[in-house]
């Protein structure tokens, strides 16, 4: 119970600074994209604020053995710049330039009461599922002796 | 146009980093929220769930926390059509389930972990989403 009370405390704080960067505003999202244009540099600072506290406040809390309410801090161990890396990442990039909206920016704007957010998270979910299953065919393909 | 707002964006990049970092110390864990929402695709019968859905409904519910604490809501233009929101979106979850994460879980926990396969996912999509916003806008649009 403590876990699930932490972590929908901490999403609270996520999204409060989401919505307090701009970050879950399309119009502002496309406006940093926009440098030949109607360019807003707001979101660099989103980046500058976010980073300098992560990369600080990461360094400390690995000082400890373990996180408060766990036994091992879960990182991600691959390190190969692969082609499922730079190509899903270009794609990325192409939906969130058409859209305006990342996963993290469009969460908190599911709670404003508006039909447009809601249509967005039905795609990104349907291209996640998609993308699911695309990926275990490309697996099955890729190693079928493995079975 | 969209006003320049330094200060907030910085003040909100701060707690987005506060909230990245006691997700770490608390839970132990990264936050994508690319991988947090896929991570709610599969089955809700473990731990796992439940703190991703706790996580998510929090972020859901962070409008109206905001609009408790200050007495505004808060705003947002959608600028582009239904169907760029359609295909966009879909582009977006196929996208960031192949290249493992999105803003938040390359952007940021990524490139404060100093991971060079984060550096090149956030180059990649950041030139791709301009590249994008550079062709509807000056090329095709406008």
């Amino acid at each position: 119970m403590t876990k699930i009370i932490s972590a929908f405390a901490i999403g609270v704080v996520f999204g409060t600074g989401i919505l307090i960067a701009g970050m879950a505003d399309p119009a502002k999202v496309l406006n940093f994209f926009d440098i030949a244009g109607t360019w807003d540099p707001s979101l660099a600072f989103v980046m500058g604020g976010a980073l300098l506290v992560t990369a600080i406040g990461y360094r400390l809390v690995w000082v400890q053995k373990a996180p408060l309410l766990g036994t091992a801090f879960q990182l991600p161990t691959a390190s190969d710049l692969d082609t499922r890396l730079i190509g899903g990442s270009a794609v990325f990039g192409i939906g969130w330039g058409l859209s305006g909206f990342c996963p993290g920016g469009l969460v908190p704007a599911l709670g404003l009461g508006m039909v447009e957010p809601l249509v967005t998270a039905s795609a990104i979910l349907a291209g996640m599922v998609v993308a699911k299953s695309a990926k275990s065919a490309l697996d099955r393909g890729r190693a079928p002796a493995a079975t | 146009m969209t006003d320049f707002t330094p200060f907030l964006s910085f003040l909100g990049g701060t707690l987005i980093g506060l909230a990245v970092v006691s997700l770490m110390l608390v839970h132990g864990r990264i936050a994508g929220i690319s991988g947090i929402l896929g991570g709610l695709l599969s089955k809700p019968n473990s731990d796992e769930w439940a703190w991703r859905a706790a996580f998510v409904a929090g972020m859901i519910v962070s409008p109206i926390v905001l609009h408790a604490a200050t007495g505004s809501l808060t705003k947002i233009t959608i600028p582009v059509s239904y169907p760029a929101l359609l295909v966009g979106g879909f582009l977006v979850g196929i996208g960031v389930s192949f290249g493992s994460g999105c803003t938040s879980g390359h952007g940021v926990c990524g490139l404060s972990r100093f991971s060079a396969r984060s550096m090149v996912a956030t180059g990649t999509f950041m030139i791709t989403a301009m590249a994008t916003v550079f062709a509807t806008r000056h090329i095709f649009g406008g």
